[in-house]
C-alpha cells in the first residue's frame, strides 16, 4: 500500500467494507488481484488448446490450411470488429462506474450485452453452415473439397475442426457466461449500487470480458487467416 | 506502488486504442494473402500479440496497476510459454530418432 489508511476514515467504515481490510482501496486492489489470478488459470485453460492447435498444424499443415480457408471470412472479421467494439462499450461502462454514473453504466452495460449476443448470434449462422455441409466432426463427417484445387483435403483436416468447434465453443462458452455476469450487473447498477465510492464488480466483470477478447484476437488469424496466403 | 489513476484522462486514450484495433485488424486480414514464406504466421501472432498488449495496457488499466499485478500476468505468459515450449520439444524432436512408436 502507498500509505497507511487515516483513522477518521477507518472508524467510519462505508457499508461495502469487509471488516478484514483497512480500507476501500485494499478491498479493490485484492480482488483486482484476484480476478487477475483467475485469468491467469483461464490463460493455461485456452493454452493447452492453443499449443494443440499449434502442434498438430505444424504436423499436418496442408489439412490445416485448406480446412482453415473454409471458413467463412468475412463473418469472422466481421465478429471481431463486433467483440473489439464490446470491449470498447466495456471500458466505457467500467469509466462510468469510476464516475458512478448509473444511466451511463447502464447504457454501455446494455451496448456490451447487446454486441456479445451479436458475437453469438454469427457464430450461431457459422455453425449452422458447418453442419449443413457435413464438415462437423464425427460419423457425419464429408471429406470436404479444397477451395482452388477442388481435391478433397487430406483426412487430418477433420481435426482442424474438432480444434475449431473446441476452441470457438470454449469461447462462445466464455461470452455466455459473461453476457450473465454483464445481466447480473445491469440490475445492481439500475437500483443504484455503483458509486463513485465502490464499482469493484463493473471493473473486474470488464477485465473478464477484456480476456475473453484477448482470446479471440489470437483465434481469429490462426483459424480464419492461416491458410490464405495459399489462395 | 503506483496510484490509481480515476480513469478521467483515459477516455482519449480508450478511442485510440479501439481505432489502433481496428487498424491493426484490418492489417491482419490484408498481410494473411501476401505471400510472406514463413513468415505468415509470425506476423499474425505478432499483430495478435500487439493487439493483446494494448487491450490488457489500456482496456484492463494494467498500466496504471500495481506492480503485483503486472507480476501475475508475466507469470502467466511465462508458464504459458513452458507448456508450449516442452510440449513442442517433444513433439517436433520425435523423428529424430528411428526408433519404432517415435
Amino acid at each position: 500500500m502507498a500509505s497507511a489508511p487515516s483513522h477518521a476514515a477507518a472508524s467510519a467504515a462505508p457499508p461495502e467494507l469487509r471488516h478484514h481490510f483497512v480500507d476501500l482501496a485494499a478491498q479493490k486492489e485484492a480482488s483486482s488481484l484476484g480476478m487477475w489470478i483467475f485469468l491467469v488459470t483461464e490463460v493455461l485453460f485456452f493454452g493447452g488448446m492453443f499449443t494443440a492447435y499449434a502442434i498438430y498444424r505444424e504436423t499436418y499443415r496442408a489439412a490445416f490450411e485448406g480446412a482453415s480457408n473454409l471458413l467463412d471470412l468475412r463473418l469472422g472479421a466481421f465478429n471481431t470488429v463486433v467483440l473489439i467494439l464490446s470491449s470498447l462499450t466495456m471500458a466505457l461502462a467500467v469509466w462510468a462506474g469510476q464516475q458512478g454514473r448509473r444511466r451511463l453504466i447502464v447504457l454501455f452495460l446494455l451496448l456490451t450485452m447487446a454486441l456479445g449476443a451479436t458475437f453469438l448470434g454469427v457464430k450461431v449462422v457459422e455453425y449452422k453452415q458447418k453442419f449443413d455441409r457435413h464438415e462437423v466432426p464425427g460419423p457425419h463427417y464429408v471429406i470436404p473439397l479444397d477451395e482452388e484445387t477442388h481435391q478433397p483435403l487430406p483426412r487430418q483436416s477433420e481435426m482442424f475442426f474438432s480444434l475449431y468447434f473446441c476452441m470457438t465453443g470454449l469461447h462462445a462458452a466464455h461470452m455466455i457466461i459473461g453476457i450473465g455476469l454483464l445481466t447480473w450487473l445491469v440490475a445492481r447498477a439500475r437500483r443504484g449500487e455503483f458509486t463513485v465510492r465502490y464499482n469493484t464488480p463493473v471493473d473486474l466483470v470488464g477485465l473478464y470480458w477484456h480476456f475473453v477478447d484477448i482470446v479471440w484476437i489470437f483465434l481469429f488469424p490462426l483459424l480464419y487467416l492461416l491458410g490464405r496466403h495459399t489462395l | 506502488m503506483s496510484e490509481h489513476s480515476k480513469g478521467h484522462s483515459s477516455l482519449g486514450a480508450y478511442f485510440g486504442v479501439f481505432a489502433t484495433l481496428m487498424v491493426l485488424t484490418g492489417v491482419t486480414v490484408w498481410a494473411a494473402y501476401q505471400h510472406l514464406g514463413i513468415w505468415n504466421t509470425p506476423v499474425a501472432l505478432g499483430i495478435a500479440t500487439t493487439k493483446a498488449v494494448l487491450v490488457a495496457l489500456i482496456f484492463m488499466h494494467l498500466r496504471s496497476s500495481p506492480r503485483l499485478t503486472a507480476l501475475v500476468v508475466g507469470s502467466s505468459v511465462l508458464f504459458l510459454a513452458i507448456l508450449i515450449f516442452i510440449t513442442a520439444s517433444d513433439y517436433f524432436t520425435r523423428s529424430w530418432l528411428p526408433i519404432y512408436g517415435r
